[in-house]
């Protein structure tokens, strides 16, 4: 690329801020401060971040995009970038253009070519160290953005208070004047005349509710009733393990950190054993751990949520990346054959719903239940007008047992009435053997079989109820060529870009529920000439699961397992390339 | 209360006739009667093996659960529901073996529930193959040469790991281990009682009369309140150097267990499945995201 140097940047409708710099520059209190201030500033916002597994060093990186419209995905565009490391240009080149404008300081920019790059000097690292440090480098890059975007300098130190005040007020005062030096740096980059930034704010924005998906999920596991949740850190689950650790004294929810992801979930079957709704967070190789204990869950019949934030494997892979890798980990984990069900929202709607209906569900069916979600949508932040509990009520399914309750009672339907010790006048017996209709170790190779068909025949109820997928056309048509398919967190790159490709012949079906799916869902593939399917992993996971169920065969897979998710642009030049065809 | 009160009847019993669980399964049974806790209070859990068969054959509400996991399990019942008298019922290799991680965090986590370890130093359920506590030169199918790591020492690592309850019978002393498996049940926190057992079928070593010549019972010498005396004590017997104590050694006094930890308990004891969703304090959960 070439461009003219100086040139100037206009940005109207919506804007991509990225901050890139070194893991312990505190890009993440940028990203904390920034969405925050531009949502109270009046703007739609949405951020994603991407960072490397290390505590000091390497490159981290924080999309923020600001809009006039609702914004909900992630994009490859970058419109300025702030650069708080020399490595922050040659870690974002693949995305970087002629019409990125990159503000840095002179030490960052100096060997940059101004022929092939728009720079703008910008004094944050050296204005940082007279303040006594590089670190504040990221609330004077925050303070400068702010300005450039025109948001209130007393909103901006209100969160700056909140968020150092605890620091100490040494450190809250040196903030505060970092706010100043941005807010200075910012006046004089739009004095420059070469960022002219005009986004139709709304002030009703700024009263909306600003979640990333962990808090969405969270909030569905605390409707559903949970009150258990055992579990060992792992990233990305761990943000969903803090949420439920800090609000476990609010809810009246026991939180324990197990000595390993196996005593985690034996912990959660014992909880759910004895009535408390139960769940483990974990993450690819944590859930590997877990696998022997999902087979007791089956066999036992016990009730429990399962929530796996997928991260890219095998083995320690990439900790910190996103995935949809453990798809067939989940579905097949355990030995034996029993029931299970596999969510997977897209959006933080579905996030908490399906995450309310997992608990449920799971005490429904007495099975596992499983939330898959991955580090991009546990991490990513968007406002939204709000999440409606109204109608999230906890069904109860126990029962007071009678002196002779038989825990395995042969029922038609395979669902036998669930009684917990303590609660009434019988005794319940689970056991991990093959067992009796009461509980108790069994040879009796009749009995089981019958056993096998009573835990399996649930499964007629389960798919009778499976959640239907969500279907997208621009013009609410059926009379579309291509159905666009994808699960999980790929829900709004996906709707973005369908939106922008504004074409009759393209709709959209999200999964949500990818275990045991939905009717729906084969009947609006046959209606389609082609079908397409988005997965973040190499093998079509989804899409042979879907081939496995419905006997129909996806046409084309488009896969992604660089631990990056799927970008709007990546998506628009596949449908555009399928609109060729 | 009648022992009687925990017949099982019918029940197919799996151990061989003459081993030592029908001993510790008759001790546990009057234990329970003269401590009055009825089988509807009670939830006995296990792993595999044929210790973990034991819960099967008394009366009670039960968690047959998987090999060397019961300890967490039982975690999580005494935790859901402090009201439930929770007992874990396993053998050496199952709780010293598969389960040893889990074995030594809860005795750290501290919950109120005890642990009754069959201990007849051999698998018997896959066999005959050594187990951890198995002594050294022990032959079996798999170790053809003998045995030559050193036998685990569950006592001495319990007591290190401040267990608040340690203690050690003898399957054929009937009495004793009545009377040491009601103190531990009664012990407010995690209570350990290995019990030595022979196998009669596959550990032709360690027989009934060996482990009457290798033990002796303390006497009130004995000061179960200093952690030092009793792993002194809990380091006899190992090594083929004298002779294995039985009786309470350890006892912590004070500590908190984990149920009490939990602030869920701090105000209300009521078990967790009576516990309700507040939606009101959800709502102001999200609302509170309205505002810096």
């Amino acid at each position: 690329m070439l461009v003219k140097p100086m040139s100037k940047i206009k940005l109207e409708e919506d804007v991509s801020l990225v901050l890139c710099g070194e893991a312990g520059q505190g890009i993440q209190s940028v990203e904390n401060i920034m969405v925050q201030a531009l949502k109270m500033g009046g703007y739609h916002v949405f951020s994603t971040k991407e960072y490397m597994s290390r505590v000091r060093g390497g490159q981290n990186s924080t999309q923020i995009r600001a809009s006039s419209k609702r914004v909900k995905a992630y994009r490859d565009r970058i419109d300025i970038l702030v650069a708080l490391s020399k490595g922050a240009i040659p870690h974002l080149e693949k995305r970087i253009t002629g019409n990125t404008l990159i503000l840095g300081d002179e030490e960052v920019l100096q060997d940059l070519d101004e022929n092939h790059y728009n720079l703008l000097k910008a004094p944050f690292i050296s204005k940082a160290k007279k303040l006594g440090g590089l670190i504040f480098s990221n609330v004077i890059a925050a303070g400068a953005l702010s300005c450039i975007m025109g948001v209130d300098k007393d909103i901006f130190d209100e969160l700056i208070t909140l968020l150092f005040a605890s620091k100490g007020e040494k450190i809250l005062e040196k903030d505060l004047k970092a706010g100043v030096s941005g807010y200075d740096i910012g006046k004089k980059l739009l004095d420059s005349g070469r960022i002219s930034i005009k986004i139709e704010k709304n002030p009703a924005i700024s009263n909306e509710i600003l979640i990333n998906g962990t808090q969405a999920v969270g909030s569905g596991c605390i409707s559903g009733g949970c009150k258990f949740i055992s579990a060992y850190p792992m990233t990305p689950s761990s943000p969903l393990q803090v949420f439920m650790a800090e609000n476990a004294s609010e809810f009246e929810m026991v939180f324990e950190q197990a000595e390993d992801e196996i005593a985690a979930l034996n912990m959660a079957l014992g909880a759910s054993y004895a009535g408390a709704r139960a769940m483990t967070a974990t993450s690819g190789s944590g859930f590997a751990l877990m696998q022997e204990a999902v087979g007791l869950a089956g066999m036992i019949e016990t009730p429990v949520v399962i929530y796996i934030a997928q991260r890219p494997g095998p083995a320690v892979g990439l900790p910190t990346r996103t995935a949809q890798e453990d798809l067939n980990l989940a579905l097949y984990s355990g030995p034996g054959e029993f029931p299970r069900i596999i969510f997977a929202p897209g959006n933080f709607k579905d996030a908490l719903e399906l995450s309310h209906k997992s608990f449920n569900l799971a005490d429904k069916y007495q099975i596992p239940v499983f939330i898959l979600s991955d580090q991009y949508l546990a991490d990513i932040y968007y406002n939204l007008p709000s999440l409606d509990i109204e109608n999230l009520d906890v069904e109860d399914y126990l029962v007071e047992t009678e002196a002779d309750y038989k825990r395995y009672l042969l029922t038609p339907d395979g669902i036998s009435p669930r009684g917990i010790p303590g609660h009434g006048k019988g005794l319940v017996c689970a056991d991990s053997d093959e067992h009796d209709e009461e509980g108790h170790i069994t040879e009796d190779l009749d009995l089981r079989t019958l056993m096998v068909d009573k835990r399996l025949k649930k499964m007629d109820k389960i798919r009778k109820e499976a959640v239907p997928g969500e279907f997208f056309s621009t013009l609410n048509s059926s009379q579309y060529k291509t159905l666009i398919m994808g699960w999980g967190s790929t829900y709004w790159p996906l709707k973005e870009a369908l939106v922008e490709m504004d074409n009759d012949d393209l709709a959209l079906l999200h999964l949500k529920q990818l275990y045991p799916l939905s009717s729906q869902v084969g009947e609006l593939i046959k209606k389609a000439k082609k079908s397409v399917m988005f997965e973040n992993n190499a093998q079509g996971q989804m899409a042979h699961l879907l081939q496995m169920e419905t006997g129909l065969k996806i046409d084309h897979k488009v896969l992604k397992y660089n631990g990056m998710p799927f970008s709007v642009e990546e998506i628009l030049i596949v449908l555009e390339t399928l609109e060729e065809e | 209360m009648d022992p009687e009160i925990f017949e099982m009847e019918n029940a197919d019993i799996a151990w061989c006739p003459g081993c030592g669980d029908f001993l510790i399964l008759k001790a546990l049974k009057q234990a329970l009667a003269d401590l009055e806790l009825g089988p509807e209070k009670l939830v006995l859990v296990s792993g595999i093996g044929q210790a973990g068969k034991l819960p099967h054959y008394l009366k009670s509400n039960i968690f047959n659960g998987l090999h060397g996991r019961s300890l967490s399990p039982a975690t999580g019942i005494k935790v859901s529901n402090p009201d439930m008298v929770v007992i874990d019922v396993s053998g050496d290799g199952c709780m010293y073996g598969e389960g040893g991680n889990h074995f030594m965090h809860t005795i750290r986590r501290n919950p109120d529930i005890t642990n009754i370890v069959l201990n007849n130093m051999v698998y018997g359920l896959t066999k005959g193959q050594a187990s951890p506590t198995s002594q050294k030169d022990f032959e079996t199918p798999f170790q053809v040469d003998g045995v030559f790591e050193e036998p685990f020492n569950p006592l001495a690592v319990a007591i290190t790991l401040g267990a608040s309850f340690v203690a050690r019978t003898f399957a054929a002393d009937i009495p004793h281990t009545v009377e040491v498996l009601k103190k531990a049940i009664q012990h407010k926190g995690y209570s350990l009682v290995d019990i030595f057992q022979p196998c009669v079928t596959f550990n032709k070593v360690n027989t009934f009369s060996w482990f009457k010549e290798h033990t002796y019972r303390m006497d009130d010498t004995h000061n179960p309140y200093l952690k030092i005396e009793a792993l002194k004590r809990a380091l006899e017997g190992n090594d083929g150097e004298g002779k294995f104590p039985l009786g309470i050694f350890y006892i912590k006094m004070g500590q908190k267990t984990f149920e009490e930890n939990l602030s869920v308990y701090k105000k209300d004891k009521t078990p967790l499945f009576q516990r309700k969703v507040d939606k009101k304090k959800l709502k102001t959960l999200i609302d509170s995201k309205r505002s810096l």
